[in-house]
């Protein structure tokens, strides 16, 4: 029980230092080099402690610092309690998500069963779309309570824009459950370890749609239209200021890591190597005695499945710099019109194919 | 143990319940509405009802309390107090409502003190999980199943007809 707890505590804090402490920070940076490096820039380079630099690495700290130290602003007229509710709700989806993803498979440790995921529902893939619907409200109440007109044109386009996509999404979601016939996130997982099996085989549309709702999920450019500076200065944040400014920022960095997380798991063989079975790892290090070889199968296994959500950051740093900003009716077009009979056309293609194949 | 979670969550539910009647913001309404249907969903995984717990959230919490915020905000309803008092000279009404909500109340109370309960079976381990929900939906209740489709259709073709009349 006691033992059982811990393992959960350390799981839990793992979680966060990698997400909050690690990916969070780190990306701002990246986000910067990565859009100094597209647009032939020399990039974050002023920051720097005693001379020296380390290419820009210290911008994450000064941020912090400046988030930490400015004023709390809340306009006149504003709703006061959830002016400060919004970025609450609003960030804590976007960790609460990772209680189910699992970043590793089951190990034998010291005679006992781990398994490398907080929680292992039963219903994790539907936990992590409820958890996300959730996060629309911190948007949506940041707008609204900020008593400014962008605000709130900014608020009405993120609600429009998320309960579109998220239709796409679900619906899409569906595809995934008939290929692997389960909700369970680690048997997904699992099954994954036949590199032929791999999501991104058995649902290449579901693969696309779903990367793409996700983007559009997260309100990042192309589909940037809730906070497009050029024509309403920030959207739904453009009250906001320090710490509650950087939680929105936080939110969004960290819901990067999340889609990242998810793509890796559904579609990208999550924490397997192509061609490479679990059993095989295992006999490699067999001199290492049973709890010496899990370790290192262990290790090898969240480094890869952190890679590739690293590698799928990467493709969305590079949207992000790549692509202008849609119309405001291109987004719903594109979400209505062609996202949604696509994902209806995927469900109904894949049935038939299940069917076929029986 | 159990019932040291149950009754914080159900004294937040019947809270934000009463919250929601007695606010006079309707965004305020709304989000105490949320609140509630986050705490019901509790309930439910309490009561080992994972998959409806999580129904409960996506559908009630996620999607539809989304739309309705989307109306409020459209409309921009502010703390505006002859909007949101024109309800008040409706008296026979309310009392109308509240007389028929004590009659219910009382009705359901007396079932449940009444009823005889024998000790509580162990639920099997499948209790509320997708596949056993699913099977029931799709076995002992299809009838019923496939009828609420089909009203559900309808709503969807009379909101597209509405809809279509205006535009043209």
């Amino acid at each position: 029980m006691i033992v059982d707890l811990i393992v959960t505590l350390v799981k839990i804090l793992f979680i966060l230092a990698v997400t909050v402490g690690f990916f969070a920070p780190i990306l701002t940076w990246v986000e910067r080099k990565q859009s100094a490096i597209m647009q032939d820039r020399v990039g974050a380079n002023r920051a720097d402690i005693l001379g020296f630099t380390v290419l820009g690495l210290f911008h994450a700290i000064a941020d912090a610092l400046k988030m930490f130290t400015k004023e709390d602003f809340i306009p006149d007229g504003a709703n006061r309690a959830l002016h400060t509710l919004a970025p609450i709700v609003a960030v804590v989806p976007a960790i609460l998500t990772f209680a189910v993803v699992p970043f590793g498979g089951n190990y034998s440790l010291f005679g006992k069963e781990v398994n490398l995921v907080i929680a292992d529902l039963d219903v994790g893939l539907l936990f992590i779309f409820a958890i996300a619907s959730i996060a629309t409200y911190g948007y949506v109440i940041a707008g609204w309570s900020s008593n400014n007109n962008w605000s709130l044109i900014g608020a009405m386009r993120t609600a429009a824009q998320m309960i579109s996509y998220e239709v796409t999404m679900g619906l899409t979601i569906i595809g995934v459950l008939m290929v692997y016939s389960t909700m369970k996130l680690t048997v997904i997982g699992a099954i994954q370890e036949d590199f032929l099996r791999w999501g991104i085989f058995l649902q290449p549309l579901g693969f696309l749609m779903f990367f793409t709702a996700s983007i559009a999920e997260n309100k990042r450019i192309p589909f940037d239209n809730p906070e497009a500076e050029s024509e309403i200065v920030a959207g739904y944040f453009t009250e906001y200021s320090g710490l509650k400014f950087g939680m929105f920022f936080m939110a969004e960095f960290i819901e990067i890591v999340t889609i990242g997380s998810i793509m890796t798991l559904l579609f990208f063989g999550a924490w397997h190597i192509p061609f490479v079975s679990t059993a095989s790892l295992l006999s490699i290090f067999d001199f290492l005695g049973t709890t010496g070889s899990n370790i290192v199968v262990m290790l090898i296994h969240v480094g890869v499945f952190f890679t590739k959500v690293i590698i799928f950051i990467w493709i969305q740093m590079t949207i992000r710099w790549t692509l202008p900003r849609f119309r405001y009716d291109q987004i719903m077009k594109l979400g209505w019109k062609i996202l949604l009979p696509l994902s209806l056309v995927n469900i109904l293609v894949t049935g038939i194919v299940i069917l076929a194949l029986q | 143990m159990e019932l040291l979670i149950f009754y914080p969550i159900a004294l937040m539910c019947v809270g934000l319940a009463l919250a929601v009647v007695l606010n006079k913001n309707p965004i305020n309404s709304a989000m105490c509405l949320i609140g509630m249907m986050l705490g019901l969903a509790g309930i439910f995984a309490f009561t080992q009802a994972h998959f409806l717990a999580i129904l409960q959230i996506i559908i009630y919490a996620g999607a539809i309390m989304v739309l309705f915020m989307f109306v409020i905000m459209l409309l921009n309803l502010k703390e505006d107090a002859d909007h949101w008092m024109a309800r008040e000279k409706n008296k026979l009404l309310s009392g109308l409502t509240a007389v028929l909500l004590v009659g219910a109340l009382y009705k359901i109370i007396d079932v449940i003190t009444e009823a005889k309960f024998k000790a509580p079976t162990a639920v099997p381990d499948s209790f509320g999980t997708v596949a056993r929900v699913g099977e029931a939906l799709f076995t002992d209740f299809v009838l019923p199943f496939e009828i609420a489709s089909v009203l559900l259709l309808a709503a969807m073709v009379g909101a597209v007809v509405l809809a279509k009349n205006k535009l043209d």
